[in-house]
């Protein structure tokens, strides 16, 4: 079976095809809202970006640019949330901490130094000019990832030990 | 843009919004009432996009006008691609989606207004 029939067996209802015990999905659950949430700002951040580059490339092409990027972080993170492959964990969690980078360092250096960025960029000042959300997504996003992990040690699996009593002393499973 | 029902979209949207997390915090599943309500404001979305139309018709212009269509767009499918995505999994979060759906549409219309005038 490919990654991708396992994803579509998953999305139909199907069980993970991680074969770790306590693995979510990670477009399910609270990871549904994130995926809907990242979809605006893929749109919003994209469009709005390709608009800026089409109609007034030369007033701003350092803010319209990195909104373009920060559309296309969003695009791989949305894409990455909603498949149940391992890969697409990776991408997303990839993406999501690129995202945390991003928008620390223009929200400071937007701060720092107004004139880099005459006109606004998604992730300026933190992304004020979508209620910071920029900057609280990614966060939430790598702990959602991080919560949904199954595995030894990821928190769904010690909730499930924890909530069975000690490992049993010839060690788990 | 016609005001008022820009307003009424914005109003309404803010209303749906405010139920549909509600029902999410008592983790509660979306209902016929619920999609009846999204459907009401849909169809005021699409009053306003023909109300646009006509308004562009007479030879009224958006300030942006590209930025104008796009937000258009956008505030017409933000319910329906919401609702869908929400009723795919009948969960707390699944709801919440569709507020989420909701306060797009309210903030797309905000931004409508500000390339129309």
């Amino acid at each position: 079976m490919t990654t991708e029939t396992a994803a579509e067996a998953a999305t139909a209802g199907g069980t993970p095809p991680e074969g770790t015990p306590g693995t979510r999905r990670t477009a399910s659950g609270p990871g549904r809202l994130l995926v809907a949430v990242y979809a605006v700002f893929a749109v919003a951040a994209t469009s709005r970006a390709l608009v800026q580059i089409i109609t007034k490339f030369h007033e701003a092409p350092v803010a319209y640019l990195l909104s373009a990027l920060a559309g296309v972080v969003y695009i791989l993170a949305t894409i990455g949330l909603t498949r149940s492959s391992a890969a697409g964990r990776r991408l997303a969690t990839a993406a999501c901490a690129a995202e945390l980078v991003g928008v620390l360092t223009v929200g400071t250096l937007s701060v720092v130094d107004r004139d880099l960025f005459p006109d606004e960029a998604v992730w300026s000042v933190y992304g004020q000019g979508y209620f910071f959300l920029p900057v609280v997504l990614p966060a939430l996003g790598l702990w959602w990832l991080r919560r949904s992990r199954g595995g030894r040690f990821a928190p769904a699996t010690v909730h499930r030990l924890v909530g069975r009593g000690a490992p049993s002393p010839r060690g788990p499973e | 843009m016609v005001r008022v029902i820009a307003v009424a979209v914005a109003v309404t949207a803010l209303l749906l919004a405010a139920w549909v997390f509600f029902l999410a915090w008592q983790s509660r599943q979306i209902g016929r009432a619920v999609i009846a309500g999204a459907g009401a404001v849909e169809a005021l979305i699409l009053a306003q996009v023909i109300g646009a139309i006509v308004l562009v018709a007479r030879g009224e212009r958006a300030d942006e006008p590209l930025t104008f269509v796009l937000y258009l767009i956008a505030s017409v499918v933000a319910l329906p691609l919401g609702a869908w995505w929400a009723v795919g999994e009948r969960s707390r979060s699944g709801t919440a989606v569709l507020g989420v759906a909701a306060l797009v549409v309210a903030v797309m219309l905000q931004r409508l207004q500000q390339t129309w005038s």
